[in-house]
């Protein structure tokens, strides 16, 4: 059996932005889901989920260290924060946009 | 070992005081950091600048100096801020006036100038050809507000040795203003590239003050965080082998855990192992945070690599224009009266001839920060406000689009309420380099004594 929870269940995640790029962090609160999340949450993934908003590539970088992923994603931001149209220039809001995504789990 | 404590006074422009009035009275510091310069920030206080030779620095300045200034001096606090903005002269002359009525003794008060960057710009061709790779300046050069590089510590350490009390300079890098006291007090080389990336890592925790103490981190249920209203700014514990400790004022509100370290550590990070700045270039892939006690929070193996030749600058430079109006719906079929007034205000749009370079249309509480990323049934909405908003050339065409959703009023679809319509002007930024050498920083001094 398989079981579908949102990324939100088991993660957290702060959004930041630099011109028109903006990254976000992914932080299972458990150390050891960190696997699962390497597992799951790829760059292409994230690319294939974000489609309608990151016009640019989506690098991915892993921080075993401190149990973390960093998606960076460029053109993320209509032009960047002061000539973007959106109620959220910055992407402040994109985190929980990651967070809503599902998962499937092993039960 | 020696060590240092220095606390973050505030995080950006608009921070609260009374937080930096609780770490200079309660967290026996030996600075007080104010860090207040967003990308846009300068761009914004250099037009202000253009209007009024005497302003142009950050707004809260006076504010901020008044509440703080006295509790400074009687716990020997130095202060260490970027409020200075587009104008740090015009700083130092409020931060002089103040001091003189509040009657304080000896108090040495650097400026340190030099990141105005747009005399060098304008008047050497080479510079222009060369270094500017990310903009067509040509373009945009009747349209240029602002050019500031972004610079690093050593004006500001030079302030420390001729003994400044308060040091306030312009678009000095956000980590600088943290790293400079760390190398002045700990006795580090500049080109100790480990320990000045280990001094990078506490600052760049350290420069966005509540965001590491629990501000910006609560989601009930998930991650609680007791007494947001009262949220302690953060201090840190800084040790000559380049260990820290993240910490507050243990009566503060907010936390310090590994949970809210993880987020502000990758807080507009992108590659970990190459994050740049004026001074060096940290590598945070071996950073370990340890939660060795109730908020506090171990920081170690921070790493760092050469600093790099170039320096940022960012570039100011007016883009045309943004006008928007936003029109409320409520009741049963709201969203369904909400999707006419949006077709009758494009259409409008076409009728008047527009002239506009982008439109976006969003239903508030449905799609306005991102669309539906998932296919979820979508549920009836009790209330849902309109917003539709536009870039455009001139102010003129800008004004247009608000006008237009205000005309739903009598025009449009039934039961519209609460108009509200705006345009402005929009002050963008792109960003550069400049070669370090063309960039030099200099101090000025202004002491008092009674």
């Amino acid at each position: 059996m398989r079981k579908r929870i949102k990324l939100w269940k088991i993660a957290h995640s702060r959004a930041g932005d630099k011109g028109d790029i903006s990254n976000l962090s992914l932080i299972p609160y458990d150390e050891k889901d960190f696997n699962l999340l390497k597992r799951e949450i790829t760059a292409e993934r994230l690319k294939y989920y974000f489609r309608g908003i990151v016009k640019g590539r989506i690098e991915r970088y892993e921080l075993p260290n401190i149990h973390a992923l960093n998606f960076v994603m460029y053109g993320a931001l209509s032009g960047g924060v002061t000539r973007n149209l959106c109620l959220d220039a910055h992407g402040k809001t994109l985190s929980f946009a990651l967070l809503n995504m599902d998962i499937d789990l092993d039960d | 070992m020696k060590k240092v404590r220095i606390a973050t006074g505030a995080g950006y422009s608009g921070d609260r005081i009374e937080p930096a009035i609780e770490v200079a009275v309660k967290g026996r510091i030996n600075y007080i950091i104010f860090e207040c310069l967003a990308e846009r920030t300068i761009a914004l206080a250099q037009r202000q600048k253009l209007l009024n030779n005497e302003k142009g620095f950050d707004n809260l300045l006076e504010a901020r100096m008044n509440a703080i200034i006295p509790i400074c001096k009687q716990k020997n606090i130095k202060i260490i801020t970027n409020m200075g903005a587009a104008n740090p002269e015009a700083a130092g002359d409020k931060i002089s006036e103040i001091v003189k009525a509040l009657g304080l003794e000896k108090i040495k008060i650097a400026v340190i100038l030099g990141d105005d960057v747009s005399e060098i710009l304008w008047k050497d061709p080479m510079i222009k050809e060369t270094i500017l790779d990310k903009m067509d300046i040509e373009k945009v050069k009747n349209k240029i507000i602002s050019a500031n590089a972004y610079t690093g510590v050593s004006s500001i350490i030079e302030a420390l040795r001729k003994g400044s009390d308060i040091i306030i300079t312009g678009r000095t890098a956000d980590t600088s203003l943290f790293l400079a006291p760390m190398i002045y007090e700990l006795g580090w080389r500049e080109d100790d590239w480990n320990l000045i990336g280990a001094g990078i890592v506490v600052a760049h925790l350290m420069e966005c003050g509540g965001q590491v103490t629990g501000g910006y981190f609560a989601d009930p249920g998930k991650k609680n965080v007791q007494d947001l209203a009262r949220l302690g700014f953060p201090i840190a514990e800084v040790y000559e082998d380049g260990k820290a400790l993240i910490t507050k004022v243990p009566e503060a509100g907010g936390a310090v855990t590994l949970q809210t370290c993880k987020e502000q550590l990758l807080y507009e990070i992108h590659d970990p192992s190459a994050y740049i700045t004026p001074d060096g270039i940290a590598d945070f892939t071996d950073v370990t945070l340890e939660d060795i006690g109730k908020d506090l929070v171990k920081v170690t193996g921070g790493k760092g690599k050469p600093r790099p030749e170039n320096l940022k600058v960012n570039i100011g430079y007016l883009d045309g224009y943004i006008g928007e109006g936003q029109i409320s719906y409520s009741g049963p079929g709201a969203f369904e009266r909400a999707k006419l007034a949006a077709q009758i205000v494009h259409e409008r749009f076409k009728i008047i001839g527009l002239n506009a370079y982008e439109i976006r249309t969003d239903f508030i509480g449905v799609n306005s920060l991102y669309s539906p990323l998932k296919d979820e049934p979508f549920t009836s909405l009790n209330e849902i406000r309109l917003r539709i908003v536009g870039r455009t050339k001139n102010e003129e065409e800008a004004k247009k689009i608000g006008d237009e959703v205000e005309s739903l009023y009598t025009n449009g679809p039934a039961g519209g309420g609460g108009v509200t319509k705006m345009f402005k002007d929009v002050l963008a930024i792109t960003s550069s380099f400049i070669p370090r050498e063309r960039v030099r920083t200099k101090v000025y001094l202004r002491e008092f004594e009674k």
